[in-house]
């Protein structure tokens, strides 16, 4: 099962083993990563599961959508490797990818 | 801090409900804090129910707001299958269906709705279906799976986002809506006249101003009469016609109850002891600078945390731009504000399915927009709402003005 590492608001770090098809979002949230609100479950609607990517992982993961990259536009502390973990599908190929959570909490 | 004897109980284990114990836990209460639903499964998400969920392409478990273990974590203890039946407010007490008898120091009622039944002959057939809890979801996935035609009752964001999930699964769809217009509670006339057209290039057959008489069994079936003598046979019905609040727990303790649970800015009920959040509460909304009942997902989050706040207490308010979303085909209607009533509203951009917005102002305010696969205007609207900016009709109209860069000046 690939594993992703999430780095919390905390700085705390921690591997997880995420199943392919889910999101990084539903990841972290079955893992308890603190900081990952998700408060539309996954809809693109709001920004609350927002992370950074690692600059090692960027390419791989990719840059959003329009539709992401546009509900991205207003998160607290946009950066240029800032992506919607909702919209991250876990795969084989992403194993091992670091993302940082964001502050969501507004 | 609160400090009792006896725990924090929520009752009604939703996204209130979680959210409240949530931000009890963050804000240092650390007493006993008890969450009590009835449903029999881990609190999680509805807004999936009308959407992805009834394609199967989303199994029960991944609805659910946070895995069991997280209870344990933040020791919140979670009670499934707990039926509240009545509150004693002298005695501080939640009396459960078995006749258990839980105390309280200080609670909170995140109790949600209920779907309106239909008063037509015939609602209460077997093939008719309605859309709130994950059990409601399982069964209305499981009957379009098998079949080829349903006819929805009901023009609001449920009927339409199961008739474009019913589309999408190949059904024949039917669309009975009494109102003249699609969702006229919550969208501009252009807006609903927008929908209708991209439903009916989808195939659905929208029918406006008409109200069911009847739903008769038939074979195979049932048969829905409509007041102008027509007939439409399908495999099942869905009806989405609105939600009543549960404040009947409310009412009969004597809490103030109109439209739902009354609480005041800071969620607080007529007893200062208790709260009420989400769904389920008639709130004075500090942004409207109104009294009202939203339901939504916003609500229910931004305002579990005042009364959470409230709970332990500390004075809160609440002030939160409301905004709501629906996903109907590969289109996502976003609003910002309460945009109903408005004396002027403006076009930005094109109505069509590459996306558009319609703002709405009140003498001369920006009080609201729809937003059509347009995230970048809605979040917009919703900083500049908060922010309380000035925004020009003009300014809304013009798409070479950059509204993103005023919203964050």
């Amino acid at each position: 099962m690939p594993r992703i590492i999430y780095v919390d608001v905390n700085g705390e770090r921690r591997e997880c083993e995420v199943a392919a098809g889910l999101s990084v979002m539903e990841g972290a949230v079955q893992h308890g990563i603190a900081g990952i609100l998700a408060i539309c479950g996954g809809s693109c609607a709001c920004s609350t599961c927002h992370a950074y990517v690692d600059e090692a992982w960027l390419a791989r993961v990719g840059p959003p959508d329009e539709i992401e990259d546009s509900t991205l536009e207003l998160a607290l502390d946009r950066r240029p490797n800032s992506r919607l973990t909702c919209q991250i599908k876990v795969s084989s190929a992403l194993d091992g990818l670091i993302v940082q959570v964001a502050q969501n909490d507004g | 801090m609160v400090t009792s004897a006896y725990p924090i109980v929520v009752i009604g284990a939703g996204q209130a409900g979680l959210q409240v114990c949530d931000s009890l836990r963050k804000g240092g209460y650390d007493g006993r804090l008890i969450l009590l639903g009835d449903e029999g499964v881990l609190p999680y998400q509805r807004p999936p129910l009308s959407k992805k969920f009834l394609t199967g392409a989303l199994q029960a478990e991944r609805l659910a707001f946070r895995p069991a273990s997280y209870y344990d974590k933040i020791a919140v203890e979670l009670r499934l299958d707990a039926r509240v039946t009545r509150i004693d407010r002298a005695a501080h007490a939640v009396i459960l269906a078995d006749g258990e008898v839980i105390h309280y120091s200080r609670l909170a009622l995140t109790t949600g709705t209920r779907v309106r039944p239909l008063p037509c002959p015939g609602g209460e057939l077997e093939d008719v279906y309605y859309v709130r809890t994950l059990a409601d979801g399982e069964r209305l996935a499981a009957r379009l799976a098998r079949a080829t035609r349903v006819v929805i009752i009901g023009g609001g964001f449920i009927g339409l986002e199961v008739a474009a999930v019913a589309r999408e699964l190949g059904l024949q769809v039917v669309v009975i809506e009494a109102l003249e217009r699609l969702m006229a509670r919550a969208v501009s006339p252009l807006v609903s006249e927008f929908y209708a057209g991209l439903h009916r290039q989808h195939g659905v057959e929208v029918k406006l101003g008409r109200s069911v008489h009847a739903i008769r069994s038939a074979a195979g079936g049932v048969n829905v009469e409509l007041d102008d003598g027509s007939s439409h046979a399908a495999d099942c019905v869905v009806a989405g016609i609105g939600v009543i609040p549960n404040s009947e727990l409310a009412a009969a303790c004597g809490l103030a109850c109109n439209n739902g649970i009354v609480v005041d800015v800071g969620a607080r009920t007529s007893d200062r002891e208790i709260v009420a959040a989400g769904d389920c509460s008639f709130h004075y909304n500090g942004f409207l600078a109104r009294e009202i009942r939203l339901e939504s997902v916003q609500n229910a989050v931004d305002q579990a945390k005042v009364a959470a706040a409230s709970l332990c207490g500390d004075s809160a308010s609440y002030y939160q731009v409301p905004w709501f979303w629906s996903d109907q085909y590969d289109l996502k209607l976003q609003m910002a504000g309460v945009g109903m009533p408005h004396d002027a509203s403006v076009l930005r951009g094109e109505v069509g399915p590459a996306g558009f917005s319609v703002f709405y102002f009140r003498a001369g305010a920006l009080v609201g927009a729809d937003s059509i696969n347009r995230p970048a205007e809605h979040m917009a609207c919703r900083k500049l709402l908060m922010q309380g900016t000035m925004l020009t009709p003009a300014a809304a109209a013009d798409q070479d003005f950059d509204l993103l860069a005023l919203a964050r000046s």
